[in-house]
């Protein structure tokens, strides 16, 4: 049979168009998922009924629903209940988000329960605040130890961008099925689209297993 | 009457000579006591003979049957057909007992009769029990692992090996991982043992047993044989001055 | 006017949701089983000292955790038909592509909780004439799944939320069935927040039988591998 790879060569233009797509969600939900995902560990690890329970409620719902169910709750049921459109990119980001930021949560939170209590007792003998103690003590040993999975999480949320074409965002997925319908060369389309979403993740995977074993040799 | 011929044994780990030329005869009803420092090569020594390490160089026979066959490069290869043979006629016994903690003490011993050997189950576990019995284990037949002594479990990997019928025992330390207080129980079961006439080589620190039950003492120093002679000559008039040594620092703090 | 929430059209439509979860149930089911088969030959593949037998098993391992799910699919669904010449249903392809997925999961589990179990055990068995299949089959795997099982559930809990991606190929998974539903009563508010519930449950109660095994293996003694 013929392979027609000339046809998705031809339509480079339309896949770079789905490659910023796809980076675009990507940064987006890496920023927004992670930094919510660092309050809400911070909620996951404190003592206080009034943080620790919304926190719970927040990571046990968002880990236990699928992201395509959410994706799509914001972008069917939401715009119910609001006075204003949501578009695909916006629906896709929350559902991706949210989802991503109960995963992290919980590695912040494992993170920062893994430094001993004795660095907590240093700091506070110092005078420092608990925020202080946080930010120049606690979190710079814990980021060292939550790297690996954090990276992973990365990976994660970088393949679960593809489900953003399930509400027709523009990202690289889209346009391989624009590609395919237009030129009747799924396997083409298909395949080069699979091959760039490894060449783009091959690297990020081979350094989350430096980091995993650079951190089994230190500790 | 020969059973075990050694010529040449050598073995590199790495960058490292391990065991640099060993010639030995073993007879049948020989008892072998194997002492030397750590680094010395025994441990090597003992796993060669029963290939759970691949030699390097030199040649191994088995009853008169030389084992392996001669390469392109002059070097010695073995089947792993041919090993797992050898393995069911030389049995082990492990310093860290290497019991499976998923099976009762009847199912270790019983284990090797069914898996390797095929018996149906009732001749292997009545075989097993019997080999219990013999090491004083029989009430603990239906006991995990988990809830042994050291010493029981140095005994049932004892009676597991017993099962397979091997003509030859090897065993690798057998007391250094237990509490003083259990070793003897083991050290009886191996006295036992040699009264009936089994041939064995022992690697051990005992000395005082080595010179009780071997028959035959070597020294091993630098993966090579430094000395060896019967018991009184090597542990109580050793000639050569590494092995006053290494039996002088033994001796330390006895009393 | 605030929005009047009205659930008696999705509850209406129970029956099309319930159907709905039972083929969730099946794609999951299906996939897992075969997952888990398929896993554990990759893995004893990937730790053959043979490179004609573990490089091809590492490629297909990397390459199906380092592509989005969804791509597998509808290359799977869209791209082998066409490749192979035969007819894909959405539930096949569905069941191709997850078995996969998940394999190359499993079979990092695997591998970690059979190099897990120490050198000793091998020794003992090679000691008594065992071939390496026989003290895998006897020895090592007995002890490694014991210490894997948490990690399974994990990764069949993960399981679960990844075959929703089988509504995009049009199977009547649940999700599909929201859809169906939500399109039908105009009330995609309701009919969404239920089956959003309804994946909730289902999946949360799950993962709470995982964590209760888990306190279970932990109590006995048993390690873990992760």
């Amino acid at each position: 049979m013929r392979w027609d790879f000339a046809s998705v060569l031809d339509n480079t233009d339309a896949l770079l168009v789905g490659a910023a797509g796809t980076l675009r969600i990507f940064a987006i939900c890496l920023v927004l998922g992670l930094s919510l995902g660092l309050i809400v560990g911070l909620g996951r690890y404190s003592r206080n009924r009034w943080l620790h329970i919304p926190a719970t409620i927040f990571v046990e719902f968002f880990r236990n629903t699928p992201v395509l169910v959410q994706i799509l709750w914001f972008y069917f049921a939401l715009p119910i209940l609001l006075p204003f459109q949501i578009s695909p990119l916006a629906a896709a980001s929350l559902g991706i988000s949210l989802n991503s930021a109960a995963f992290s949560a919980e590695i912040y939170r494992g993170g920062i329960q893994s430094i001993e209590t004795g660095q907590w007792d240093g700091a506070r003998a110092l005078g420092m605040r608990w925020g202080q103690a946080m930010r120049r003590i606690i979190l710079p040993q814990a980021l060292k130890r939550m790297l690996p999975a954090l990276t992973n999480r990365a990976i994660e949320i970088f393949k679960m961008s593809t489900l953003a074409s399930a509400v027709a965002y523009v990202e690289l997925l889209q346009q391989g099925k624009l590609i395919a319908s237009l030129n009747y060369n799924p396997i083409e389309a298909y395949t080069a689209v699979a091959v760039i979403f490894f060449v783009f993740l091959w690297p990020l995977v081979q350094f989350s297993y430096f980091l995993e074993r650079r951190l089994k040799r230190d500790e | 009457m020969t059973i075990l011929k050694v010529a040449g044994l050598t073995k590199r780990f790495g960058a490292t000579d391990v065991l640099r030329g060993i010639d030995l005869e073993v007879a049948r009803g020989e008892r072998i006591a194997i002492l030397g420092a750590s680094g010395s090569g025994k441990s090597t020594l003992l796993r060669c003979l029963n290939f759970m390490e691949r030699p390097g160089g030199g040649t191994i026979a088995l009853d008169g049957q030389l084992l392996g066959r001669e390469g392109k490069a002059g070097e010695r290869t073995y089947r792993e057909s041919e090993l797992i043979q050898v393995r069911q006629r030389v049995g082990m016994v492990f310093q860290q007992f290497n019991l499976f903690p998923h099976m009762t003490a009847i199912g270790n011993v019983m284990e090797g009769l069914r898996t390797v050997r095929g018996l149906p189950k009732p001749e292997a576990e009545a075989r097993a029990t019997a080999e219990l019995a013999r090491v004083g284990l029989a009430e603990k037949a239906d006991t995990y692992p988990a809830h042994l002594s050291g010493g029981q479990k140095q005994r049932v990997a004892i009676a597991r090996a017993l099962a397979m019928d091997p003509e030859m025992l090897l065993f690798d330390e057998p007391t250094s991982a237990l509490d003083p207080e259990l070793v003897g129980e083991v050290l009886n079961v191996i006295l036992a043992l040699a009264g009936e006439g089994r041939t064995m080589m022992l690697v051990t620190h005992e000395l005082g047993f080595a010179y009780h039950v071997a028959t035959r003492v070597i020294f091993l120093a630098d993966g090579a044989i430094h000395e060896q002679g019967t018991p009184d000559e090597v542990l109580k008039n050793p000639k050569k001055d590494r092995t006053r040594a290494f039996l002088a620092s033994h001796k330390q703090f006895s009393f | 006017m605030a929005y009047q929430w009205d659930f008696s059209p999705v509850l209406a439509n129970a029956p099309l949701l319930v159907e709905g979860l039972v083929n969730t149930l099946r794609i999951t089911g299906t996939a897992l089983v075969c997952g888990v088969a398929l896993g554990l030959g990759l893995a004893l593949l990937r730790l053959s000292p043979r490179r004609l037998l573990s490089w091809p098993a590492g490629f297909v391992i990397e390459v199906f955790r380092t592509t989005p799910p969804l791509v597998q699919l509808f290359w799977f669904f869209f791209a082998l038909p066409i490749l192979v010449g035969i007819e894909m249903t959405p539930f096949v392809a569905g069941a191709v592509t997850f078995s996969i997925q998940s394999a190359a999961f499993f079979a990092e589990v695997f591998r970690a909780g059979i190099q897990s179990i120490e050198r000793g055990q091998w020794d003992g068995a090679r000691a008594i004439g065992m071939r390496h299949d026989q003290a895998l089959r006897r020895i090592i795997l007995p002890q490694a799944v014991k210490r894997m099982i948490p990690a399974f559930m994990e990764r069949a809990i993960e399981l679960m939320k990844t075959t929703t991606l089988i509504a995009t190929i049009s199977y009547a998974d649940l999700l599909f069935a929201a859809n169906e539903v939500s399109q039908k009563t105009f009330r995609p508010l309701e009919t969404y927040t239920v089956v959003a519930l309804i994946y909730f449950v289902v999946i949360f109660l799950a993962s709470q039988v995982a964590r209760l095994v888990e306190l279970r293996l932990a109590r006995s003694g048993e390690s873990t591998v992760h």
